[in-house]
């Protein structure tokens, strides 16, 4: 089992010990509502050390990214970031990521841990036709800080002004890669470091009051904020047009790897879609729960789970794109209940989205 | 380690018995599994006055985390259940063996009880689990 290097700060601070991809990871510190709240109100940091990070160097970095991913890189100014998918020859999704652009010749992707290998395969495979280098970066630490305080707490321990530094771009200070950049639908900051400086900023950032945050309240945070988690709400077997991510992949020139495939369902138009759900009973929407309507199996949850911001029962529902209706059921154990349907996300920046 | 009360029974799906009156039995879920769980936000409670046998399902509680089903730890009728939990299901976390009760069963035969645990085998139960 891997551990962060912060594995330790973790036990001290009280966590509970998950196994995640293949790493020991904190799933809470006490309450995870707590923490939600923490970040939604304050400001919470999360461990993310388990991410990979991927540099990508070379005269070709560019025309290489340009080809690997769904995103437009060259739309992408230096020091700025992309979110972007990576997909396979039949348009299915291998992961999603982040990708900030250092120069033109130096890119650095972040993505998920539990697809790290099958990423670094088939990263490497890709680049062997590209004068680039791939080059994993597993001794650094990522710290996320995150909510409408981060700002103001993380500034004074950076030798950068943050106020200068706009959301989704990044800026290096000395050891510390920074980005404005986070997946919780709150103002914050990801600082990629060495990793054996990750346990000193941890204890810094304690010490003027950031709260640790799990796992767990990563997941109702992102859910809230509408955001995407690979492994449910897509994956190799269905394409970013299909799941709510079309406003990720680029609009024209489809030369992509899967870039065919994508062309012909935009054509063809998307066949699903990825909507909100508030349950209107009582009860807890969770993935795999099967959505009808009038008695028709229409789809399915990917993503659900309590809201504590709006102290609801949330999801997203892969449904038919055709369904207009305003109202589903779901099945939960042996009820049926109603579902209101509405649009992503359902909290932005602390706030409730929704409408009693 | 998660406190045990020494004078309940227990069952090995983590649920507590307290006697209250002859054949008469409160029934909540145990610190240990309310730790396990993390943070409760939805309780389904039982029908009251509904019989069900022993260890059929009666019941869900629901974490940030995980749904987990609530048996019912004697045969018998469910002859009153906590209404609180509907509103404030962290009752549980808060105080497992007090407020967060779930419900009262009238059990129907005296043997069920043979199958219950002391807090001494839950304890040892829950050592090898954690």
């Amino acid at each position: 089992m891997n551990k962060t290097s912060l594995y330790q700060s973790h036990l001290d601070a009280g966590a509970k010990m998950v196994d995640f991809g293949g790493w020991q990871m904190p799933i809470n510190y006490g309450s995870q509502i707590e923490e939600h709240h923490a970040v939604r109100r304050q400001c919470g940091m999360f461990d993310v050390s388990h991410m990979t990070v991927i540099d990508v160097e070379g005269d070709e970095a560019t025309d290489f990214l340009y080809k690997l991913l769904a995103g437009d890189i060259k739309k992408t100014a230096i020091n700025q970031a992309m979110y972007s998918t990576m997909l396979n020859e039949d348009g299915g999704v291998i992961d999603d990521l982040i990708v900030y652009k250092q120069s033109d010749q130096h890119y650095r992707i972040i993505s998920n841990a539990a697809t790290r290998d099958k990423d670094l395969a088939w990263i490497n495979n890709q680049a062997s036709e590209y004068q680039v280098s791939i080059q994993e970066q597993a001794e650094l630490g990522i710290i996320a800080i995150q909510g409408p305080n981060s700002e103001q707490l993380l500034n004074g321990l950076v030798d950068v002004d943050l106020n200068q530094l706009k959301k989704f771009r990044a800026v290096q200070s000395g050891d510390y890669f920074i980005g404005r950049t986070g997946y919780t639908g709150e103002d914050g900051f990801e600082v990629v470091l060495p990793a054996e400086q990750a346990p000193q900023m941890w204890q810094r950032l304690l010490d003027i009051g950031v709260i640790p945050c799990g796992l767990g309240a990563r997941d109702t945070l992102r859910l809230e904020a509408g955001m995407h988690l690979y492994g449910q709400d897509m994956d190799e077997d269905i394409s970013p047009i299909n799941c709510g991510l079309a406003w990720s992949v680029r609009k024209q020139d489809h030369d992509f790897i899967g870039g065919s495939v994508i062309s012909q369902q935009r054509e063809q138009g998307a066949e699903l879609k990825l909507v909100g759900l508030v349950l209107e009973g009582r009860g807890i929407l969770r993935h795999g729960q099967i959505i009808s309507d009038a008695d028709e199996e229409i789809g399915l949850i990917t993503s659900g789970g309590y809201s504590p911001t709006t102290e609801h029962a949330i999801a997203f529902a892969r449904i038919s794109k055709q369904n207009q209706n305003k109202k589903l059921n779901v099945s939960i154990r042996k009820k049926t209940l109603s579902c209101r349907v509405v649009k992503l996300p359902f909290v932005r920046n602390g706030q409730t989205l929704l409408e009693e | 380690m998660s406190y045990v009360p020494d004078n309940l029974s227990y069952t090995a799906s983590h649920e507590w018995l307290e006697k209250i009156a002859d054949g008469r039995y409160r029934v909540g879920i145990t610190e240990f599994a309310q730790e396990q769980l993390g943070d409760i936000v939805f309780v389904e409670l039982p029908e009251n006055n509904e019989a069900y046998a022993q260890e059929d399902e009666c019941g869900v509680v629901e974490s940030v985390k995980t749904a987990s089903d609530l048996y019912a730890p004697l045969g018998g009728t469910v002859v009153e259940i906590n209404d609180a939990l509907e509103d404030n299901p962290e009752l549980i976390n808060d105080s497992p063996y007090d407020n967060g009760w779930i419900f009262v069963i009238e059990l129907d035969d005296e043997a069920d009880l043979d199958s219950l645990l002391s807090a001494e085998d839950y304890r040892n139960s829950i050592e090898d689990e954690d």
